[in-house]
């Protein structure tokens, strides 16, 4: 389990230092920022919707009962950008992106097509993995803009036409709690999830255990893994960002 | 000429589990090599520790001065150039159709232009027979194709160190053959020094220079072929032969209560469908297609093999000086059934004076003549100049 841990940080920190390694594979990046876009964005779309839909119900009853109806917008807007929409993406970047990324890599690896690599004196990590590093948190962070954007969208239809809210109150409340920093925060995550993600695929997909049955068992381990870090991960700069930037109307 | 590589007491092992230790043996520059082994005993693993797949507990594998156990990951990515190996399926890469599998290397580590990457590709490709397949993706070529393929990509950035895994998984006898000759062509051509692991027998008795054998996580011996072709060696005897009975079982080793078994079976007539015949001993080495020119790790070996033949079992010196031919026999001043032979002044005897250097008897020493006498090879005359020629 330590050993465990602490190789995949060590992967981490090559992937790292495979950063500022010339030459950069940037056909390899793009190639892969386009599969990775391709296999998230629909399910990320599909996702978003309900989500802002439910945190719009939900804040709208409540402050309904609270009687403060106008600051509707505010708080599911607020609850989108900061936290619904990295999470979403964390799932789907995990859950689409980190399993594709891991069981291309896992089949590579059996095949011992890795092996061929290193041997003909290309470090697979640098040729392979950072591209595909870069390319989820490319992905992750725009991933993170959409949600933004469709959850947002998503809790105004429902607040506006199922709820009966007033559209002018829930525009005009959008900036009363959020704030631009909640935007940057949450591409932040974005960013770090979409490493984290990669990381984990990339390190189970290097080391499956034992044969094709391997393949799948690291891949089904790597969306668990990953799952299991991001919230933990999300859990951490939440606490720290709610200490370190002061809310809107403090 | 190829590398050289020494390997001094490597140990390697999976947990607690030992897959070989002290593993030493030295592969001579370009000369080919076989290692055999049962099934199981970490030929496969022996030749990843020897490109640094795998990192051995201890010992050295020394190639042009750098142990590759111990050197820094950008030296390590520096010596894997001088490497070619060939995985047993080939690993080419899924993605890639062949042309650009075997470009794959010249484009990552060349700055050559397209069109010389286009030549240097197509050349290997019709050395290894797959002229016109170049389009096609891994998924949809045999077994052997593939094979091919991962030579010719191992082959294009002019290796020192050829490594062949299991050259004949998966072939019929008769592409194995082709295989070997491939291999024995290209020794002949680039003069690489080449490392072959296998467990076929046929392959083993007439492609190598040199033969090892792995068993009980041991190298049980390491040398010239002769020596282990002809050993009493019960493990070789019984691998070599491909008997049930000796010490190799299913299961690596064998108890002492089944071996006694199966002799007193055997005592009692029961007949286990082994083969009967003996194949041990020295049978012609596979020789370069004609047309090729001799091979020069062939006349380096046999010199070098000369010079160390007082150190090796009578039953291989024996075989190697039968296998010489007659007037090879004469210039290193040997004689068949004459093991011990005082030495006599022969033609060449007086070129070389410095070589009976040693604490042995000079009667002991074979004798390496100094000037290469003018042979003509085997396969046609040497290239005349042509007229008018520079």
């Amino acid at each position: 389990m330590l050993r465990q841990t602490g190789n995949l940080f060590a992967l981490g920190l090559d992937i790292v230092r495979g950063l500022f390694q010339r030459p950069f594979q940037f056909r390899e990046f793009i190639q892969q920022s386009w599969f990775i876009a391709s296999v998230t964005i629909l399910p990320t779309a599909l996702v978003a919707i309900p989500f802002g839909a439910v945190i719009s119900l939900q804040f709208g009853s409540l402050a309904r009962q609270l009687g403060a109806q106008s600051y509707t917008g505010a708080g599911s807007v607020l609850a989108t950008v900061q936290q619904a929409s990295p999470l979403v993406t964390a799932l789907l970047v995990a859950g689409a992106g980190g399993s594709a990324v891991c069981a291309d890599i896992g089949a590579r690896t059996i095949r011992e097509e890795i092996d061929a690599m290193e041997v003909l004196g290309v470090s697979a990590v640098q040729r392979l993995i950072v591209p595909r590093t870069l390319a989820m948190m490319l992905v992750a962070l725009l991933l993170n803009g959409m949600v933004s954007v469709i959850g947002v969208l998503g809790g105004y239809f429902f607040n506006v036409v199922l709820q009966g809210g007033t559209p002018g109150a829930y525009l005009a409340s959008f900036s009363a709690l959020a704030q631009l920093p909640d935007l940057w925060v949450g591409e932040l995550k974005a960013l770090i999830f979409g490493f984290i993600a990669a990381v984990v695929a990339a390190y189970r997909g290097l080391h499956p255990a034992g044969g094709p049955k391997g393949v799948g068992d690291a891949v089904n381990q790597s969306v668990v893994i990953t799952f299991l870090l991001l919230f933990v991960v999300n859990f951490v700069i939440t606490l720290i960002y709610l200490q370190v930037v002061p809310g809107k109307l403090d | 000429m190829g590398a050289e590589v020494v390997v001094e007491g490597l140990t390697k092992s999976f947990g607690k589990q030992a897959i070989w230790r002290d593993v030493t043996l030295t592969l001579p520059p370009g000369e080919v090599s076989a290692m055999l082994g049962p099934s199981g005993t970490g030929k496969s693993v022996f030749l990843k520790s020897m490109i640094g797949l795998l990192k051995p507990e201890r010992g050295r594998c020394v190639i042009n001065g750098v142990d590759i156990v111990t050197c820094s990951e950008h030296k390590l990515y520096e010596i894997r150039k001088l490497f070619g190996v060939l995985f047993q399926d080939g690993a080419l890469f899924g993605s890639m159709n062949l042309y650009d599998n075997v470009a794959f290397p010249l484009r990552e580590h060349t700055k050559k232009s397209e069109t010389e990457i286009r030549r240097i590709v197509f050349e290997k490709l019709e050395m290894t027979g797959l002229a016109g397949a170049e389009k096609k993706l891994p998924g949809e070529i045999s077994g052997g194709m593939r094979k091919r393929a991962g030579l010719a990509r191992a082959l294009v950035l002019d290796p020192q160190i050829i490594l062949v895994d299991e050259p004949d998984s998966g072939l019929d006898p008769v592409r194995t053959a082709y295989i070997s000759q491939l291999l024995i062509d290209l020794n002949t051509q680039i003069d690489a020094t080449i490392l072959i692991v296998s467990h076929n027998i046929n392959l083993a008795r007439t492609v190598p220079d040199n033969l090892g054998m792995l068993f009980r996580k041991e190298l049980v011996m390491f040398g010239p072929r002769e020596v282990l072709l002809t050993s009493d060696e019960p493990v070789v005897e019984q691998f070599l032969n491909g008997r049930k009975r000796g010490p190799i079982g299913m299961s690596e080793e064998k108890d002492t209560a089944t071996m006694a078994r199966e002799e007193a079976e055997a005592a009692a007539g029961h007949h286990d469908g082994s083969p009967q015949e003996d194949v041990r001993g020295v049978v012609p080495q596979m020789q370069p297609s004609p047309g090729l020119p001799e091979r020069a790790g062939e006349r380096r070996r046999k010199d070098r093999v000369m010079r160390i033949l007082h150190t090796l079992p009578p039953a291989a010196q024996e075989g190697i000086i039968e296998s010489l031919s007659p007037e090879d026999q004469r210039r290193y001043n040997v004689h068949p059934h004459l093991v011990a032979h005082h030495a006599r002044p022969n033609e060449f005897g007086e070129a070389v004076p410095n070589q009976h250097h040693g604490q042995l008897p000079t009667e002991q020493i074979a004798r390496i003549p100094g000037a290469q006498p003018p042979r003509p090879g085997p396969y046609g005359p040497p290239r005349e100049q042509g007229p008018g020629g520079r």
